[in-house]
């Protein structure tokens, strides 16, 4: 099947236009490229391979959860779109982890999908230098300039010709992609949509290294069909809290739609076991490296015989669709086993399947060739973001989409390019995991990669980076100046708060015994009194008469701030020694062979990751502490 | 440039006249301060740059020697940082309690090389010289990483794995539960965990017990006496002992049959083990005891082969002699003070391995021949420039200091459950001291973590 063919469908075709930057490919990571762009002032054009497909999710009907609601305010708090889209299509939304402490805390909201899709749709319609077309980019025109490849613009199957200065691709699960349900295979991208068959060829003529992922979705089961009273019913929060720090909490107070709750057995097991034959992954026909914290229903029965039951969550996809998603028991195995599988589940025993459950490979790239900018190393002007990097899941490829489409249009004005450092974003971590470590499965973003969490909370997104997207340009003067109040409001009240004393009065001590608190001895400073695990700057309001009328957001910050000041105050430490090396920046030219004293497998790893800055050097596996050291040694003779 | 406060001990570690504890960084001033005491009881702090203090040091109320201080305040110093250099009397325990002294009271121990490197980036050395620097910070990293695995007891190394798997396996159960809350619960966790890590930190204590008695490294050259029996190991040992009168531990031996003492001969550490007579024997006991001096053998970095040069070569020297090959062996042809029957010649014919050998007659019981069998071993190990014993206490030091480290994390996670703080905050601490424990096997972090939570742990959609 994955034979050379005709990149173009006709040489006769003469049609040529110009553009600043060319985007390929239109989910969740082209999207936020394209309206990038666009927005920063850049002529546009975005290809589809089915306008129906716009910001479409193949997979899971939620956006968010835990630590990929960080990477939805991250996306806002820098001009992104992905947090608006989904505050006007959300049917039910949670603030996840509650219970734990605020740098975990993480929101996820069920979407429409239909509705989450036509929205962004519409956002990008309404653009005024973005143009989208539906076409299957073939290949891709670069020509050498100073011994280096340059990208000049893409062909389409069509046999027309895009010029721009930059491209950025966000090819999804699409190249070359087929999919797998038992012994049924079909050459098509997810949902049964046209794959994108050509690309893979010109990359690798251009040199690009190939890797081949793999990933899976459950079925979809006709709600008409499911007996929900077996189930546990699963209901959104009370007060719902958007994702964009633009949309008023006031606006989104809507009724919400349920999950529910229920589990395998025993029973389904012994199915799946019998039928792991049947399975392509087991039979061995899947080529690809699946991701191991997203396991199919077979990985799990195989890998944790222990467990006699896994839970599984049963999602509505929509409120136009009869659809519901089958949270945890995505899976390849055969139509009939599938059915059989999904029936043994309470309040499944007469599910109809609307859609099989399936697998899917798919071509991304090696993203070690890619620097922190995610513009490839060996071809200038060229970009990417998304699955096509190697990660997965809708949030994930969303950041990067923003981060590439930020990057491509800086190099086109000719301006810096943008780079968040791992102390100042979750997208930070996950570009530099990427770019840096080794990659063996698709990546998912998770809170114990972000080693300064208690910093990057998905609360303070705003205080972190509107400044940031201000200065790119996505982020409005009068958003960047609520943002500034705002943080010049929460100082204050915490310099307050710092100076008012508690005396041990009566009143006091009624009230700290009515909260479970030990009465006080002698006064002491509200601040103290905050610290206190049963206590918070919300509840003592009741105390502290000269309290200033503030809104909730800069509340919570100041709670926030004094409650964990001692962690706080050690991350910012350990974050200023990570960024002296993080400053000290190796320019793109840097040539290890004129290092005498760098160890042969240093040299070799630093040759292939030529990371951007001495920090990032630190972190490639087998580049030593001494290494790190001659480096800067050497640096600093050369200066 | 703003950095941390490096300490090390300057001068080479040996039992010499005067030894140098140098202190370096922004804080080197402040640090010093707290543990010198001047005989005219002014701060250093007060002090003016580049003058000599008098005075005593330190360990909260216990005086551990007198000293000089010499104050140079950034850039007129080494590195161009505030320095404090502290002369104290000679003597390795002396210098290793000052310096551990030290680093407990804000300096932390310094990489090898770190000095230079920092005169250099400071620009106090030459440009021309960067090469030299380069190499030297890479030679002695190379040295330290490679004597630190080497010298690490196979049981210490297994004792700390077995803590940092203990370590990994809760955080990542901690972990998965943040990731997956719907999939795992939390729910009583904190008592739990209460309990595992008061076990963690007991075995954490019970490493850094042995540390106190240097148990946690093979300090030293493992140094095996052989010969068959009444050649005079024995005496060879008593002789060796009553040398320097500088036994520092004795490490009492796996049986009775091998006996091993750590002695230092101006400076030079050796652990030495003295073995049953290698013969054959029909006795059980006594065949216990000749296999545990075949397995010494095989371990050692030196052999001393003793024979008696007052008698014939038998069978059971040839048979020593044949399990010799490749090793570094020094024949000891003892008992020089009666009628020499055995000699160099009559050695070196039996076998070819026996060319390499070096040779040295002595009297074990007259006590002669001792500083030549010392100079011998010096040029056998340290012909390089590289001083092993200073880096084999060094590696000692940083061991215990990660020990500390990880303990003082633990206490953090049972202050953090005492406190009532979520969950989230205590594998913050975990980490921290899994990392440490991490630097005493020389393993980087990498993704352990995720590894374990997609292993342990069945979490996702």
């Amino acid at each position: 099947m994955f034979e050379k063919k005709e990149r173009c469908s006709t040489d006769k075709n003469r049609l040529e236009e110009h553009y600043d930057i060319v985007v390929v490919g239109a989910g969740h990571a082209g999207c936020e490229a394209a309206l990038a762009c666009a927005r920063l002032g850049l002529k546009t054009i975005i290809f589809t391979i089915s306008i129906d497909s716009i910001a479409m999710m193949p997979c899971n009907p939620n956006i968010g959860g835990s630590s990929k609601g960080h990477l939805v305010r991250e996306i806002d708090a820098l001009g992104g779109e992905m947090g608006k889209n989904i505050d006007k299509t959300f049917i039910q939304s949670k603030m996840l982890n509650k219970s734990k402490g605020p740098a975990v805390h993480s929101l996820r909201a069920q979407a429409d999908k239909a509705d989450y899709s036509m929205e962004m749709r519409r956002t990008l319609q309404s653009e005024r230098n973005l143009t989208i077309r539906q076409a299957e980019v073939s290949e891709l025109i670069t020509e050498e300039e100073n011994e280096k490849k340059k990208v000049t613009g893409v062909r389409t199957y069509s046999g027309a010709t895009y010029h721009c200065k930059a491209v950025i691709l966000c090819t999804g699960t699409y190249l070359r992609a087929r999919c797998l349900t038992g012994e049924m295979i079909t050459y098509t991208g997810p949902n049964g949509l046209m794959a994108a068959t050509y690309l893979t060829d010109s990359l690798e003529e251009n040199g690009v290294e190939i890797f081949r992922f793999k990933t899976g979705t459950p079925a979809r089961i006709d709600k008409n069909s499911i007996d929900f009273s077996k189930m546990q019913e699963q209901k959104g929060d009370e007060k719902i809290v958007p994702f964009s720090f633009s949309t008023n909490p006031e606006e989104i107070q809507i009724d919400q739609v349920s999950c529910w709750l229920t589990y395998t057995n025993e029973k389904t097991h012994e199915i799946i076991r019998n039928h792991l034959d049947r399975s392509p992954l087991y039979a061995g026909v899947i080529e690809g490296t699946g991701p191991r914290y997203c396991p199919s229903i077979e990985d799990k029965v195989v890998r944790f015989a222990d467990k006699d039951r896994h839970q599984i969550f049963i999602e509505p996809e929509g409120l136009h669709t009869n659809e519901m998603y089958v949270g945890g028991m995505s899976s390849s195995l055969p139509e009939d086993v599938q059915q059989e599988m999904y029936r043994t589940l309470p309040g499944l025993e007469h599910a109809v399947i609307v859609r099989n459950a399936y697998a899917i490979e798919y071509d991304c790239i090696n993203p070690n060739q890619l620097y922190a900018t995610l513009e490839f190393k060996k071809i200038k002007g060229l970009f990417s973001g998304g699955q096509f990097n190697g990660s997965s899941g809708y949030e994930e490829a969303a950041c990067q989409g923003l981060l590439a489409g930020i990057n491509a249009a800086m190099s086109v004005l000719g301006k810096e390019q943008v780079v968040l450092d791992r102390s100042e974003a979750y997208i930070g971590v996950l570009i530099d995991d990427l770019v840096t470590k080794e990659t063996h499965e698709p990546y998912r973003m998770m809170t114990s990669r972000a080693e300064y969490r208690l910093l990057l909370r998905q609360d303070n997104a705003d205080i972190r980076l509107t400044k940031k997207g201000y200065e790119i340009g996505l982020v409005s003067k009068e958003r960047y100046d609520y943002v500034c109040e705002k943080e010049r409001l929460i100082e204050e009240e915490i310099e307050r708060v710092s100076k008012v004393r508690i005396g041990a009065g009566k009143e006091v001590q009624e009230f700290l015994e009515s909260m479970g608190s030990i009465p006080l001895n002698t006064g002491t400073s509200l601040t103290e009194l905050i610290r206190r695990p049963e206590l918070s700057y919300e509840v003592l309001s009741a105390i502290d008469k000269e309290r200033p009328n503030l809104s909730y957001d800069v509340a919570e910050q100041v709670n926030i701030r004094i409650k964990y000041d001692g962690y706080i105050t050690r991350q910012k430490k350990q974050v200023e020694h990570f960024k002296k090396l993080e400053n000290k920046k190796i320019s793109e030219e840097f040539n290890y062979d004129d290092v005498p004293s760098l160890r042969m497998e240093a040299r070799q790893k630093l040759k292939l990751y030529r990371p951007l800055s001495i920090g990032q050097a630190s972190r490639i596996s087998g580049v030593s502490p001494a290494d790190i050291s001659v480096l800067l040694v050497y640096m600093e003779q050369k200066k | 440039m703003k950095t941390d406060t490096i300490a090390a001990i300057a001068s080479a570690m040996t039992n010499a006249g005067i030894g140098v504890i140098r202190i370096s960084g922004e804080h080197a001033i402040e640090t010093a301060d707290r543990i010198f005491k001047g005989k005219d009881k002014k701060i250093l702090a007060e002090a003016e740059s580049h003058t000599i203090h008098y005075g005593a040091v330190f360990d909260g109320a216990e005086k551990i020697d007198e000293v000089i201080v010499l104050l140079m305040r950034g850039p007129r110093s080494y590195t161009r940082e505030d320095t404090v250099e502290i002369d104290c009397h000679g003597g390795v325990y002396v210098m290793k309690r000052i310096l551990e002294t030290v680093i407990r009271n804000g300096a932390r121990l310094a990489e090898p090389g770190e000095f230079t490197k920092r005169a250099f980036l400071n620009g106090r050395i030459d440009l021309s010289q960067a090469e030299s620097v380069m190499d030297l910070i890479q030679s002695k990293n190379e040295f330290a990483r490679k004597s630190s695995l080497n010298q690490l007891s196979g049981a210490v190394s297994s004792a700390v794995k077995n803590i940092r798997a203990g370590l990994l396996y809760e955080i990542a159960f901690i972990e998965s539960a943040l990731d997956d809350p719907e999939h795992i619960s939390l729910e009583g966790y904190p008592q739990k965990l209460k309990n595992k890590i008061a076990l963690l930190s007991e075995e954490i204590d019970s490493l850094l017990c042995g540390s106190e008695n240097g148990r946690l490294l093979k300090e030293g050259i493992s140094t095996v006496i052989v010969g068959r029996p009444n050649v005079g190991k024995s005496s060879l040992l008593n002789a060796l002992l009553n040398e320097e009168r500088a036994i520092v531990t004795d490490i009492a031996g796996t049986t009775r049959d091998v006996l091993e003492e750590q002695i230092q001969l101006n400076g030079i550490c050796l652990n030495i083990t003295d073995t049953a007579g290698i013969h054959d024997t029909d006795d059980v006991v006594e065949r216990i005891g000749v296999e545990k001096a075949r397995t010494c053998l095989r371990k050692a970095d030196l052999v001393l082969f003793v024979v008696n040069a007052s008698e014939k070569l038998n069978e059971n020297d040839d048979e020593i002699l044949k399990s010799l090959e490749r090793r570094h062996v020094i024949v000891l042809l003892n008992k020089s003070d009666l009628d020499t029957v055995t000699t160099i010649e009559d050695l070196k014919e039996r076998t070819k391995e026996s060319q390499t050998f070096r040779y040295l007659s002595i009297s074990a019981k007259e006590r002669s021949g001792m500083s030549e069998l010392e100079e011998m071993i010096r040029e056998l190990f340290f012909s390089g420039q590289i001083d092993l014993n200073d880096e084999v206490f060094i590696t000692n030091l940083r061991h215990k200091a990660a020990l500390q480290e990880a303990k003082q994390s633990l206490q953090f996670v049972l202050q953090s459950i005492e406190d009532g703080m979520p969950e989230d905050f205590y594998s913050v601490d975990l980490m921290n001291a899994y990392e440490e424990l991490g630097k005493i096997l020389g393993e980087a972090v990498e993704d352990d973590l995720v590894n374990e939570i997609f292993r342990k742990f069945c979490t996702g959609k």
